[in-house]
């Protein structure tokens, strides 16, 4: 049990995927200008590691090892292909959203990482906590550094059901308080999570190397 | 016995079947979802004609809605003549690539509660990442504009997408697409806000997005020579 409860809790801090074991970056990037498309982007992240972890626990003794990267490959797509139709059946509005992103899922490190590095030699209950447990640790990034962003950059934070909340008050724009804009370009992204490694590191003993 | 996973016909065999139901899958849930998909895009699509002449729509009720308020759909040429056909079910992209003579170019035309009649011209062009489009609501006088939607397909978030947002659509309303006889359309001018007012282009300039120059571009293209001076002939012909 308390293996098990590992695999869920390892990820989201000591071992979390972006922080620590830096897979995943360039979504991180990319999707956390403003809350909302974080927030759905992770749940899409979420569902498509615990599943794709299972799929290929389930097949791992069947698969060819010289193809299985295609293998995994097949899978994440397929997977991916499927939430985006259902999306886009079901929700148009949140499909509407991500737009390119959910796509962009496939290209996640974090998910071919993970395949091949735990669900290829554990059985599938294990890894479908190891997926939920790192598509987690993924997860709380990218809200971390969304939040962060989209009110520094914009002064308002985007939550999925409820829309545009306005975060810093009228009067403050009115004293000359400015929006940073540096915030919405790409490089901020990677200067938030770098931030974030570096408290986490300094607040964290057993990440800190000896030498 | 056991399997030699390794050995090259099982590997053949392997891909080949994994192939196969993958593709089945998704065969199977694109045809299923079809349907429903298309239709997401039609009241969508009701939805866009809409709220570019200020009536907001829900999924449940934009299709009576459009039933109520759009009263008449034509199709005109670039010659600006009407053709016979249904204007709703025009794909603006393909007829973008058409031939200029040939192009189908539909209006829709709304009567609002309170008596006024507005023409509804739907846009279709290129940002930065892809397509974007939009609805250009016009007074009476197919000159004065009443209202814009703009949407896009993947333009960056919080740069180039700010063109669906309020503040960018707003300020289109009450310009003119006209200066006497010349069709001048509208132009985006870069600087931030108030940059279109300190050009002194009150009538026909806008403010682009700071950080979404070719979104922006895309946009003023699509207002000009891309699709819009499709309609000059037709709207020179009835400006009041």
């Amino acid at each position: 049990m308390s293996k098990n409860s590992k695999l869920l809790t390892g990820p989201i801090n000591l071992n979390n995927p972006i922080t620590v074991q830096v897979l995943g970056i360039c979504s991180a990037l990319a999707v956390t200008v403003k809350l909302e498309p974080a927030i759905v982007m992770s749940i899409s992240v979420i569902a498509v590691l615990a599943l794709a972890n299972v799929i290929i626990s389930l097949l791992r003794n069947t698969i060819p090892s010289r193809i299985r990267i295609i293998v995994q490959l097949v899978v994440i797509a397929a997977l991916v292909i499927l939430v985006d139709q259902i999306l886009k059946a079901y929700s148009p509005d949140v499909s509407k959203q991500l737009s390119v992103f959910v796509g962009l899922i496939i290209t996640n490190c974090i998910l071919m990482g993970r395949l091949e590095a735990f669900a290829l030699g554990n059985k599938p209950w294990e890894s479908f906590l190891d997926g939920i447990g790192n598509g987690s640790g993924y997860a709380i990034i990218l809200i971390i550094v969304a939040t962060v962003r989209e009110l520094l950059g914009s002064g308002t934070l985007t939550l999925p059901a409820v829309g545009e909340i306005k975060v810093i008050p009228e009067s403050f724009y009115q004293f000359g308080y400015e929006n940073n804009g540096l915030m919405i370009l790409p490089p901020m992204a990677l200067i938030v999570v770098g931030i974030i490694i570096w408290v986490q590191r300094s607040k964290t003993r057993e990440l800190i190397e000896e030498n | 016995m056991k399997l030699d996973t390794n050995g090259n016909l099982y590997t053949f065999i392997y891909a080949a079947v994994m192939v196969i139901i993958v593709a089945a899958v998704l065969a199977f849930t694109a045809i299923k979802l079809q349907p429903k998909q298309e239709n997401n895009l039609k009241v969508e699509k009701m939805q866009n004609i809409l709220q570019s002449v200020g009536i907001q729509s829900k999924v449940e009720n934009a299709e009576n809605l459009y039933k109520k308020y759009i009263t008449k759909q034509i199709i005109v040429n670039t010659k600006g003549d009407e053709l016979e056909g249904d204007a709703f079910a025009i794909n603006l992209p393909a007829e973008a690539k058409a031939e200029v003579n040939s192009r189908k170019l539909p209006i829709f035309f709304a009567k609002l509660d309170d008596g006024t009649e507005k023409a509804v011209i739907p846009l279709t062009g290129k940002g930065l990442w892809g397509p974007i489009w939009g609805y250009l609501a016009l007074e009476s006088d197919f000159n004065t504009i009443y209202g814009v939607v703009f949407d896009h397909k993947g333009e960056t978030p919080g740069l180039g997408a700010e063109i669906n947002k309020d503040p960018f659509e707003l300020p289109f309303k009450g310009k003119t697409l006209f200066e006497g006889n010349k069709f001048v359309s509208i132009t985006l001018y870069k600087g931030g806000k108030g940059a279109s007012a300190a050009a002194g282009d009150t009538n026909h300039g806008c403010d682009a997005i700071s950080g979404g120059t070719i979104t922006s571009k895309g946009l003023e293209r699509m207002m000009k020579e891309e699709w819009l001076n499709n309609y000059e002939a037709y709207l020179a012909k009835n400006k009041k």
